[in-house]
């Protein structure tokens, strides 16, 4: 648990004193959403039909583009050695990377989103739903991305690479998160697609951390 | 497992699947011609949806191997990753585009289906685009197999991405049951027996096995040319002029 609490801190201080880096993702995030209006017209009526598609993919977008950093780094400096030699099983420490990967970009993304539902005249009603299925997808692209940031290391033209393995993989959640707004702006109950949304977490938690591991293990090796 | 490990001699494989090769191709070309003697001549017209009903012999049987070649690639990626058996990566590579091409077909024969059927070519139901995403996935997987220096680490790589993506598989069997969107549920492998007439299931399941012969008998010709490429690039290198 030590080694756990010790990598989501060095993580997260990294993030903290680089600053840039994971402000990056979040300002990609701001700037994809605010290009719609301009793209398909200011039309309150169009934007509000489409807000809720619109700030997903952007959410998915913005975290493709934070993921090269999640291992490369380490990877680059030797630090992922080490840290595959250390007695802590691997599994947890690749938990405690995604974890400090979703509170230096999901987390903010999180924050950010219901002002860019209001950007977006997304109505105020979508708001908790728009929040709760942030909150419970965003973990689970921290963790199906690790998989894919951990399968390009080393590779050439990672960046691009790991759009195209993980974007696919994350297409149930775009559906579900979507439809859950959608449900909750037309007034209907949209329990079901956030219990979907949290099976997805519940799935990815143990199973994305094992395969990465598998990943990383390969990738030194 | 015996068997399984015999074939981990490359030189016996080759020996074996040369021997083989012409029996796939024979069988394949006649479950094949009847197939289509049977699907596009014998069989009658559908009461609804008349001649176009004919798509169904090539866009089920391609639809089926789609989802086939992946299932075999995942196996193959299992016994790579946990036995290193040394056949199984190269199946597993010499399957892909294959497989790509299989998903390929069935959703172009899909939208040609679809256009007079449903009045579109495409849309976002269930099914279509959970093998909209097996084909991405085929994709990713030759890319990130390609994408290395080092063929090892390509391999490596990719047979977790392929244990990974194997989740798909059963969202797109399942997609026309869970989600009651436009694509027709299944009629042929359910509890209560095949919903279809004998005189279509009989070429729909010969062109299926034509299909299956098919794809055995480019998988053994890849396999092959890529074991060849192998034993050329060792050649060269043990030999300095």
């Amino acid at each position: 648990m030590n080694a756990f609490l010790a990598i989501v801190r060095r993580d997260l201080s990294l993030a903290l004193r680089q600053g840039s880096d994971a402000a990056m993702a979040l300002m990609f995030f701001v700037i994809v959403v605010t290009l719609f209006p301009l793209g398909v017209g200011p039309e309150p009526g169009v934007l509000e039909r489409i807000s809720a598609g619109i700030v997903w993919v952007a959410a998915l977008l913005a975290a493709m583009l934070s993921l090269d950093r999640m291992f490369q780094s380490d990877y680059d400096d030797g630090t992922l050695e080490l840290l595959l030699l250390t007695p802590a099983p691997l599994e947890l420490l690749v938990l405690a990377k995604c974890l400090a990967h979703w509170l230096t970009t999901g987390l903010p993304m999180l924050v950010i989103a219901p002002l860019l539902g209001l950007f977006m005249n997304m109505q105020t009603e979508a708001f908790p739903v728009l929040l709760a299925t942030m909150a419970l997808g965003t973990p689970v692209l921290s963790l199906i991305g690790g998989i894919g940031a951990a399968l390009v290391l080393g590779a050439r033209r990672a960046g691009a690479l790991v759009a195209l393995l993980v974007l696919p993989l994350t297409i149930p959640l775009l559906i579900f998160g979507v439809s859950a707004i959608e449900a909750a702006v037309t007034g209907q109950s949209s329990e079901a697609q956030l219990l979907i949304i949290g099976a997805m977490l519940l799935a990815t938690l143990p199973l994305a951390p094992w395969a990465t591991a598998a990943a990383l293990r390969q990738a030194v090796s | 497992m015996n068997w399984f490990h015999w074939f981990a001699n490359p030189a016996r494989f080759m020996r074996f699947a040369a021997r083989l090769q012409p029996w796939i191709m024979a069988l394949g070309l006649a479950t094949g011609a009847a197939g289509l003697y049977y699907g596009l001549i014998d069989s009658p017209a559908d009461y609804q949806q008349g001649e176009t009903v004919r798509i169904m012999y090539v866009h089920v049987p391609s639809a089926w191997m789609a989802m086939f070649v992946y299932v075999f690639m995942a196996f193959a990626a299992a016994s790579f990753l946990i036995w290193k058996h040394p056949l199984a990566d190269v199946a597993a590579q010499a399957a892909a585009p294959v497989g790509a091409g299989f998903t390929l077909m069935a959703l172009v024969t899909g939208s040609l289906w679809g256009q007079p059927m449903w009045g579109t070519w495409w849309v976002w139901d269930a099914r279509l685009t959970s093998v909209l995403i097996l084909f991405f996935l085929y994709l990713g997987y030759i890319a990130l197999v390609n994408a290395f220096d080092d063929p090892e680490r390509g391999s490596k790589a990719g047979a977790i991405l392929l244990l990974v993506g194997a989740v798909n598989v059963p969202i797109i069997k399942f997609s026309v049951d869970w989600w009651n969107t436009l694509h027709q549920p299944a009629s042929v492998a359910r509890m209560d027996g095949p919903a279809i007439d004998p005189s279509m299931l009989l070429p729909l399941l010969l062109m299926a096995a034509a299909f299956q012969l098919y794809f055995f008998y480019l998988l053994i010709v890849r396999m092959r040319g890529e074991l060849t490429a192998r034993r050329i690039r060792l050649l060269r290198l043990s030999d300095p002029a």
